[in-house]
């Protein structure tokens, strides 16, 4: 069965990606992981996982504590570089150049992948500074910069909450307010994709449901990419979703990859469907 | 169900011997502080203390203008070389030093702190009185900067190890190179720490003798070029102390205070800024 | 708008990028300071190479100290060195030892706690020449009146205790280092102590065991390793110790029983006679001593580490 399970899923993954799952005018893949391993040192954390990320959706990488979507969302802006001893094998493709090759310019593809991280990151500078951190460090023009940063708050949900204090340190919102910047930040550098790494685990409810409802306006703009442990989110929030899930050597696999819909509704896994109905995980 | 009566005694005797432990430990400082304050006061007060040099000895008056002058410019110029070094040196140790040359230059550093404060003298000697031929400021500030070095370089290394890791990867998330992540938003946000580890060493730069006893030498006319001998409060303090002139003990006392108040004004200056950062 | 290309082209990528320059400022800075390293060694070495050469080993058994006829041995200052430094250790030991384990857990008079432990941290910022004018003007003439009369008078049979007391010497010395090192014994005792993990002390208490007996039988065999790394770091900060000493050791090369003599240590014979030392061999037998001291506080130092890092090791496995 569970051999059987896993072809199931492989094939799905076949049938669910390549021919596009709900048709659709101008289906464009933006981010596309093909069998993508990856080792700390002698670990294997990923095995052969493989995703297509459709531009202008929000993609959810669902599963239980340690299955690796963490790993995964981290590989699609290298930020696994930062880690002494790892390896990655396969191809991430985004506009058709891989990312994981040697010859990318990291700098410029964190520039076209922001992030959103667990826990609010805000730097200890004004909130005005910390949204014009990489329009700064890009050399735009003062102007351009004064215009990006109200722009980017404008987006996020907080220029009329913080306009009268810009200058004020970003340490003294709250946290919901914190994540918001941060956002704000990343959307500052004008990237395509976004990746959200568990964005809302450290929010209370209202919060939450915040930076859902922005997920859905910055759609129509942007390419997200979302880990979740809470499969509620997942639900409400994304178009696409990737069940993930340790192997026997405990590296992680994408065991079921389509519309939420169908993810939650009709599973084609049965594991997918014990992690669903909380099973296990 | 009681005790044994010895075994509760000796546990009283240890209670007991551990207090006065401690209250011997401190009689020595709260003795020291009152005389150096009753002893010193009347010398700061005297008008002069401030404004003049020393007086030829046995002639009354005079003051310390020249140690002054000495102190704060030795160890301007130590700090000038030793800061900028031990802040670099302790951002290599907590960006780059995981590896065998990080161990090597902690190493070193926790041997340079370990070093006795009068091998740095022999040290800035041999490396700038004997080369050039005479004593001068200048070798003194040389000596005091490899004292500083090692307070610097760790205390940078410690606050930037404060740093959470997750600034660093906000700012490389945003495209940023490792270079401008480190300067823009890592040093600031360990500012606090860096300052204060530079303020504590020139605070004990600042009350160092053995250093400076053949580098700055001493001078008892005001100098402030740095490659001439020079006087410096720790000096004044060592020199008067051992001549029988009443005047020139009492201004010895004096200079005394006014060190003491020096350090300890730099480390109170030192917990305020971080709490001022940390608001 | 256009987007960045992933891979930038080759004529637009920068020759040295600013990662690179910074990588190379920083390992830049590193070597610095191993430079400086060699260059101490160097400083130290080359100008003793006249008193190494002439001398040799026979520098360390030699008492003799004559610059009227040049011939040097550091046997006298070495031994004040030690004795000094051992008197320091036997007081400050203990009372260290007393004042750590009231700081780090007793739960008495816990309001005057943090004063006392502001006090001990305010000793150890106290510029050296400061405690020793104190010592010189304030401690010599105690010592000469009240201390060593009293010694004298109950057990001045020791050889130790013999000879007019004028205040200055080994004892006075050994006492004022005894201050000095305090404030470091005491923090790192502190320290180690609190190292020790809790539910041994309680594990103690709980069956039984009264405040002292669980001092005894399970701190201090516990915090063992790291204990004596506090006395070796104190240990190394005595020895190097220069001018309080100076100002009250007497300033006499002579090696003598009693603790009431005059003596010289190795920094103290470096800070009074290095400006007046005339000739290569003087002066060479000066760095030569600078060049004993250096090793033997590097030595120590090094060992007081060692321990450290292993209670401190140890204190993290078991925790």
């Amino acid at each position: 069965m569970a051999v059987n399970g896993r072809m199931t899923a492989w094939t799905t993954m076949q049938t669910e990606v390549a021919p596009p799952p709900v048709p659709e005018p101008n289906i464009e893949i933006k981010l596309d992981a093909r069998k993508v391993n990856f080792f700390y040192g002698d670990f294997q954390a990923l095995h052969d996982a493989s995703l297509s990320v459709q531009a202008r959706k929000i993609t959810a990488l669902i599963g239980p504590s340690g299955c690796g979507k963490t790993t995964f969302l981290r590989m699609f802006n290298r930020m696994y570089d930062l880690v002494p001893g790892t390896r990655a094998t396969g191809e991430v493709l985004i506009d058709g150049h891989n990312v994981l090759s040697p010859e990318t310019d990291v700098i410029n593809l964190r520039r076209q992948v922001g992030m959103l991280f667990q826990r609010a990151n805000p730097f200890p500078k004004s909130i005005f500074d910390n949204v014009a951190y990489g329009p700064h460090m890009l050399g735009w023009s003062k102007q351009r910069i004064n215009e990006v940063v109200e722009e980017s708050l404008k987006d996020t949900g907080l220029w009329n909450e913080v306009k009268d204090r810009l200058r004020r340190s970003a340490l003294n919102l709250s946290g919901g307010q914190q994540q918001r910047l941060c956002l704000a930040r990343a959307l500052a550098v004008k990237p395509e994709v976004v990746l959200m790494d568990e964005p809302a685990s450290a929010l209370d409810p209202i919060a939450t449901l915040r930076i859902e409802e922005l997920m859905q306006e910055l759609k129509e703009r942007y390419t997200i990419v979302i880990v979740t442990h809470n499969m509620q989110q997942a639900a409400r929030a994304s178009d696409f979703t990737a069940f993930m899930l340790m192997n026997q050597k405990r590296a992680g696999e994408v065991i079921e990859f389509g519309p939420t819909d169908d993810i939650f509704n009709r599973p084609k896994d049965s594991r997918t469907e014990d992690y669903i109905t909380g099973r296990f995980g | 169900m009681s005790l044994p009566f010895v075994r509760i005694l000796l546990d009283r005797v240890v209670g007991a011997l551990v207090v006065l432990c401690v209250m011997v430990a401190a009689i020595p400082v709260l003795v020291l502080f009152l005389f150096v304050i009753i002893k010193g006061l009347p010398g700061i007060l005297t008008p002069g203390f401030f404004t003049q040099s020393p007086h030829p000895q046995g002639v009354p008056g005079g003051g310390v203008l020249n140690a002054i002058i000495g102190t704060l410019e030795i160890v301007g110029i130590g700090s000038l070389l030793a800061v900028p070094v031990g802040v670099l040196i302790g951002i290599f140790l907590s960006e780059y030093g995981r590896n065998q040359v990080g161990d090597t230059v902690r190493f070193i550093s926790d041997v340079l702190t370990g070093l006795p404060s009068i091998a740095f003298g022999i040290f800035g000697y041999s490396v700038v009185v004997l080369t050039t031929h005479h004593f001068s400021a200048l070798s003194a500030s040389i000596a005091l900067a490899v004292l500083m070095l090692p307070v610097i370089l760790r205390a940078t290394e410690t606050a930037l190890l404060l740093v959470p890791n997750a600034l660093r990867e906000a700012g490389l998330a945003l495209g940023a190179p490792r270079w401008r992540v480190t300067l823009e938003i890592v040093v600031p946000a360990a500012l606090g720490g860096i300052v204060t580890g530079a303020l504590l060493a020139m605070a004990r730069a600042a009350g160092e003798t053995a250093p400076l006893l053949f580098t700055a030498f001493g001078n008892d006319i005001v100098q402030t070029n740095p490659l001439q001998p020079m006087g410096a409060l720790a000096l004044t303090v060592f020199r008067n102390a051992l001549v029988p002139y009443p005047n020139l003990q009492d201004q010895a006392w004096a200079a005394a205070l006014l060190l003491v108040i020096l350090v300890a004004a730099t480390n109170i200056l030192a917990r305020v800024y971080v709490r001022r950062i940390q608001r | 708008m256009v987007p960045t290309p992933l891979v930038a082209a080759s004529h637009q990528r920068p020759l040295v990028s600013g990662d690179r320059v910074f990588s190379v400022i920083a390992y830049g800075a590193a070597a610095l300071i191993m430079l400086i390293a060699v260059i101490f060694i160097i400083a130290l070495f080359i100008p003793a190479l006249p008193a190494i050469t002439k001398f040799g080993l026979g520098f360390f058994t030699s008492r003799t100290w004559d610059p009227v006829r040049n011939q040097f041995g550091a046997l006298t200052a070495i031994y004040g060195t030690l004795v000094t430094s051992a008197i320091a250790l036997l007081i400050a030991f203990p009372i260290g030892l007393g004042a750590a384990l009231f700081l780090a857990e007793d739960a008495r008079l816990s309001l005057v706690r943090g004063p006392l432990s502001f006090l001990i941290e305010l000793l150890a910022g106290i510029p050296s020449v400061v405690i020793g004018l104190w010592a010189f003007f304030i401690l010599t003439p105690l010592m000469r009146d009240k201390v060593d009369p009293f010694l004298q008078h109950t057990v001045g049979f020791l050889a130790l205790f013999k000879g007019t007391p004028t205040g200055y010497g080994f004892l006075t010395a050994g006492l004022v280092l005894a201050i000095m090192v305090l404030p470091i014994m005491i923090a790192l005792s502190r320290d180690v102590i609190r190292a020790v993990p809790r539910e041994l002390r309680e594990a103690s208490l709980a069956l039984g065991a009264t405040n002292a007996e669980t001092i005894w039988s399970v701190i201090l065999p516990y915090a063992r390793v790291g204990i004596t790394g506090a006395v070796l770091l104190s240990l190394g900060r005595a020895l190097g110790e220069t001018i309080a000493v100076t100002m009250v050791i007497g300033n006499t090369m002579q090696i003598s029983a009693s603790l009431f003599a005059s003596g010289y240590t190795l920094p103290s014979v470096i800070a009074n006679e290095f400006t007046e030392a005339t000739g290569n061999v003087y002066l060479g037998s000066l760095f030569y001593l600078g060049v004993v001291l250096v090793l033997i506080t590097i030595v120590v130092n090094v060992l007081a580490r060692l321990l450290i890092w292993r209670f401190s090791g140890s204190a993290r496995a078991s925790a």
